[in-house]
């Protein structure tokens, strides 16, 4: 027995079984303990009243119906309605600085290297540069004020809550357009040169260009990275957290959900906030899923 | 005619890309003033307004020893390499296996690996909280290093990506020569993988240094803080004094600004690459 097993540790099979036991072992160990049966006590959680300690009590469904019902909780997904338009926006920049970023310039690759210097900066100074810049007097009041505006006639950008959320969005938006554009940039090089050469050989202008040529060979990038601003419409933490604390009905939905959790200690609730954002996401994500799937089979 | 138009596109290019520049840079400009300025200028100067002295440095002085940026930069380090170490070694491992063996259990283990990229992260830590608490986990650095190592499978994403493109004739020939899959693993993939351990660097450096949620959640303690919460700390006892916290955001962002300056091409293709899988 011994002997038939040291001569099978020693065959080509029992090394492939070695290895992949060896190499898998951590990988998947840290797989399971942080990802998989987090998940798993997630759902289990949301099932309960319960704190991070002491008792726990069976609520059924009802953590998911506070979740819908509560104007608090649920008033939070309007929220993020502010930043799905921003990711409109951002997407709309991004394209356009791409189309005149791909082709030869003057001052191509700095101003490329500015447009996308915001995406690299860490979140917890952006939080800041861009309190400084909308407190008052800070650098959106100043440069209003210097074009002549009256002060008296400048909201306050965080605390008025008609416009709070749209400044919000704004730093989102000048902090994420950078990544989109350089996705973007890369599509459109990809594109044959040839055919802009023909396009102009036929008198097309630029506008045509971008409408026949550009747009349609870079569809899927572009929807791709609707998709994933939508993701992060709908997942936006960290911004309003650091700039706001989620004041004046500033507060997103996982700000909810991590407010929730570790403040007040309502895991269950919590949880099932949880829930409900990972069943969105991978509603999203089947959608993408089911739109790209020719162009995946093409891959 | 056309020329004039042709003209006026070409102004009109370039007076969008100048604006669109300044309302990227002057938020940052204007940080980078005060943070010269001295507490009275700092009040009696408008924030567009240049510093008296561009050497006035107490404010940095401040930053680095008061507000525990010099901790933050150590603490962050530690955990940037040890954790970059840990994906790479994690990272390759898992997809040379995944890559490279047919076995059963194959289409399982890389869909569990794959199924977990749509998870969103900052969600699961209120229950990944409740398990680091019961490893008896929680202020330590291991606890951040465990989760940006364990939860990080877009490196292994790219990682197979990359090593579908290499033909396995090289591993085959060295076997045949009686190379054991170890060495193969070492001595031939580890190093036809170095653009693609490249690209892994580049995401998880950005995203560990810029990462806040993490460490602000499980290293509350005072001597744990990194870059982003030693910034974030500055808050409370700060609150006021906006010249010191522009000096703390400058001295966060000037290490990116300079990787940025190095490293530009490997830092846009590594990111897209990044960005098209999370």
């Amino acid at each position: 027995m011994d002997i038939k097993f040291t001569k099978w540790i020693k065959s080509r099979q029992g090394q492939k079984w070695i290895i992949v036991f060896t190499f898998l072992l951590i990988p998947l160990l840290l797989l399971i303990v942080f990802t998989y049966l987090p998940f798993a006590k997630m759902i289990q959680f949301s099932f309960y009243q319960m704190g991070y300690l002491g008792k726990r009590e069976f609520v059924g469904i009802d953590n998911y119906v506070q979740v819908f019902t509560r104007p608090d909780y649920f008033a939070t997904f309007k929220v993020s309605i502010y930043y799905f338009i921003g990711a409109f926006i951002q997407m709309t920049l991004a394209l356009y600085f791409a189309s005149i970023l791909s082709f030869k310039m003057k001052g191509r690759n700095v101003f490329k290297g500015i447009l996308f210097l915001p995406y690299l900066i860490n979140g917890v100074a952006i939080g800041f540069i861009f309190l400084y810049f909308f407190k008052r007097m800070g650098t959106l009041d100043s440069l209003l004020t210097l074009i002549g505006v009256p002060i008296e006639q400048i909201p306050y950008w965080l605390k008025n809550r008609d416009i709070n959320n749209i400044s919000l969005s704004f730093v989102s938006v000048w902090r994420y357009m950078g990544i989109n554009l350089i996705m973007f940039i890369g599509a459109i090089q990809s594109i044959n040169g040839e055919l802009y050469e023909a396009s102009e050989i036929d008198g097309a202008n630029e506008w045509q260009q971008f409408r026949h040529i550009i747009l349609p060979s870079i569809k899927t990038v572009v929807s791709l990275n609707l998709i994933l601003a939508v993701k992060g419409a709908i997942s936006v933490f960290e911004i309003p957290y650091i700039m706001t604390n989620g004041s004046n009905g500033t507060t997103t939905f996982v700000i909810q959900t991590i407010v929730t959790a570790f403040k007040y200690k309502k895991v269950g609730l919590a949880s099932a906030m949880a829930v409900v954002l990972l069943v969105l996401i991978l509603l999203i994500t089947a959608i993408q899923e089911y739109c790209f799937k020719d162009k995946e089979a093409r891959q | 005619m056309k020329k004039i138009s042709k003209y006026i596109f070409t102004l009109l290019k370039y007076v969008s890309l100048i604006l669109a520049s300044l309302v990227a840079i002057v938020p940052l400009v204007v940080v980078f003033f005060a943070s010269f300025k001295t507490p009275i200028e700092f009040r009696d100067s408008g924030v567009l307004d240049f510093p008296n002295h561009f050497t006035h440095l107490e404010n940095y002085i401040r930053a680095f020893t008061d507000g525990n940026m010099l901790l933050g930069f150590l603490n962050t380090m530690i955990i940037l390499i040890i954790s970059m170490i840990g994906t790479i070694l994690t990272g390759t491992m898992t997809a040379y296996v995944l890559n490279r063996f047919e076995f059963k259990a194959r289409k399982i283990v890389k869909s569990a690996f794959m199924i977990a990229t749509l998870v969103p992260a900052v969600t699961m830590q209120v229950t990944c909280y409740q398990i680091m608490n019961s490893l008896q986990l929680i202020n330590t650095r291991t606890s951040v290093i465990l989760l940006f190592i364990g939860t990080d499978i877009i490196a292994i994403y790219i990682f197979i990506q990359f090593l579908e493109n290499i033909s396995m004739s090289l591993d085959e020939s060295a076997i045949v020569d009686g190379a054991s899959y170890f060495t193969v693993f070492f001595k031939i993939i580890m190093p036809l993988l170095r653009p693609a351990i490249i690209t892994v660097v580049i995401i998880k450096g950005v995203n560990i240094y810029n990462d806040f949620y993490t460490p602000f959640l499980y290293m509350t303690s005072r001597k744990l803080v990194v870059i982003s919460t030693s910034l974030f700390n500055f808050q409370g006892p700060y609150g006021t004094q906006w010249q010191v916290i522009c000096a703390g955001i400058i001295i966060t962002v000037i290490p990116t600004l300079i990787l940025f300056l190095f490293f530009q091409k490997y830092i846009y293709s590594g990111l897209t690459q990044g960005a098209v899988k999370e």
